[in-house]
């Protein structure tokens, strides 16, 4: 095992990531670089290859070496290295309905391999931290969907992960409850620091919450910076006076089947502009 | 995992009392009539006498086999992919569930036992003698959850493997000398019998509870063999689910 982890490593890495289920490749060529302790969002229409994504870097699916990194750590060498950095929620709401939520995030800090004296306090804590501690004896088949994804949060959160994962942490979540959800996680960020990578398909999310977004499409990551910087280009490229949103530029990269020709170049250059910006 | 599976039957006995009512049924139907026709070898001792650890074999078996089902609900649900992403390896993750099915099929163990002792079962009630009568059930549950497992990760699906789960427990059940000593058996079917665990495990139940003549240290070594390549093969393909 090579463990050659500078301090400063990025939290992902992805070098030329490429994934296929069968003959139709998910993942083609992905590229792709978040830093330590930046809230990164992943966007991009269904089928972009997002999810497929996540599931290489949280080691679920098999990528061959050098692909992927999560703060130095080979995926493909080290799987058990990166698993103990991560923090992960799936997009499926998927806490145990037949155990309280305290039972459920116990699990969790057992399976990380939590001392077993500390616990008791971590998992107390973890609900804490995502304003469950009053209902954590309930059973979690009574929570509402807010309060599943909170309590998933909390799940992922017992082990202090380095990052955190998030793979559409709202959807199915009326809007009072995505912003719970997304308070909860920025509060935690502040205070812990770790890294957030997160995919969405809500543009007002990423563009409140996320300090640098990728836009997929294809299996490739077509228009990468701030949210900012991906809007000022945009507006800057049409010219006409507009102030393009983040779902503008969304709709500029995914655009429809017709004018993908004309796009390509653009989006090329969006791309370009963004990494020498961003 | 064994102790999520406990916490969860705290809160949700029903499954505790209606899997009760299936082996009762064997005993009291199935096991009094034979007990009259008498017609089966049982080497002396009352049919009744004779088939109570074979059901209480066959009970936890039926658990057990269907114990990939949570497994494929957890796929869905997308706790297996979470507990994936831990560093918790695969085999222990498996043995946890596995072990988790053995503790469901102690308690079931319990309710034959006492359904048999009501219908008049001789039964042993020494202590070591139940303990040993643990162990057996506990590794025989545990190697039937890993093929149950395993087939989940080749099937994975919930409707094949309700398929083959109900194409495989009745084969193995009547392939065995739960019901009907193997002397008894066709050539080829005393075959089936030899290499099915759960012959062994009715065999060391008998030798337990009854005092049968029995072969314990081969049945308890059939056992650990058993639940040990379970594990593994389940360990090897669990990760199959998550993609």
């Amino acid at each position: 095992m090579t463990d050659d982890t500078p301090p400063t490593a990025d939290a992902v890495t992805c070098t030329g990531l490429t994934y296929a289920f069968g003959g139709s490749k998910a993942v083609d060529g992905l590229d792709l670089t978040v830093a330590s302790g930046e809230v990164f969002g992943l966007l991009g229409p269904n089928g972009a290859g997002k999810t497929t994504a996540i599931r290489c870097v949280t080691t679920l699916l098999p990528v061959p070496a050098g692909m992927v990194r999560v703060f130095g750590h080979d995926v493909a060498a080290n799987r058990m290295a990166v698993r103990r950095l991560l923090g992960y929620v799936p997009q499926q709401l998927s806490a145990d309905g037949n155990l309280t939520g305290r039972e459920n995030v116990a699990l969790f800090a057992r399976v990380f391999d939590v001392p077993r004296k500390e616990r008791a306090p971590r998992v107390a804590e973890a609900l804490e931290a995502v304003g469950l501690a009053e209902a954590a004896d309930r059973m979690a088949g009574t929570y509402s969907g807010g309060m599943i994804r909170r309590l998933e949060l909390a799940q992922a959160l017992v082990s202090s992960p380095r990052l955190l994962i998030l793979d559409e942490p709202t959807i199915g979540l009326d809007p009072i409850a995505r912003t719970g959800v997304w308070e909860q996680i920025m509060a935690v960020r502040a205070a812990s620091g770790m890294t957030v990578l997160v995919t969405t398909h809500y543009m007002d999310e990423a563009d409140q919450y996320c300090d640098r977004v990728a836009l997929m499409h294809k299996g490739q990551v077509r228009a990468l910076g701030t949210p900012g910087q991906l809007t000022d280009e945009l507006r800057d490229r049409r010219g006409d006076g507009s102030s393009p949103t983040l779902e503008d530029v969304f709709r500029d990269v995914a655009g429809s089947g017709l004018d993908e020709g004309g796009e390509f170049r653009d989006v090329r250059r969006t791309r370009r502009t963004a990494s020498r910006v961003g | 995992m064994c102790v999520v599976e406990l916490q969860k039957l705290r809160h949700d006995r029903t499954e505790l009392y209606t899997r009760a009512i299936q082996p009762a049924l064997w005993l009291v139907i199935f096991g009094e009539t034979f007990n009259r026709i008498n017609v089966i070898p049982t080497g002396g001792i009352p049919y009744r006498d004779y088939l109570a650890p074979g059901i209480i074999a066959q009970s936890t078996m039926f658990i057990a086999i269907f114990y990939g089902i949570h497994i494929i609900w957890e796929r869905d649900s997308g706790v297996l992919t979470k507990l994936l992403v831990t560093p918790t390896p695969r085999a222990a993750l498996v043995a946890g569930k596995a072990f988790a099915a053995g503790v469901k099929a102690i308690v079931q163990a319990m309710v034959v036992l006492v359904i048999a002792a009501l219908l008049g079962v001789t039964l042993s009630w020494n202590p070591l003698r139940l303990l040993g009568m643990i162990v057996v059930v506990v590794l025989g549950s545990a190697f039937f959850a890993c093929l149950s497992v395993t087939i989940a990760g080749i099937a994975r699906t919930r409707d094949r493997l309700m398929g083959i789960g109900q194409a495989i427990t009745m084969p193995l059940f009547f392939a065995s000398n739960a019901l009907y000593p193997t002397a008894s058996m066709p050539d080829w079917l005393r075959v089936i019998s030899a290499i099915n665990p759960l012959s062994y495990e009715v065999d060391a139940l008998r030798g337990l509870l009854l005092g049968t003549p029995a072969n314990l240290p081969l049945d308890f070594a059939v056992l650990v063999v058993a639940a040990a390549l379970g594990i593994t093969a389940a360990s090897a393909l669990l990760g199959r689910l998550a993609r």
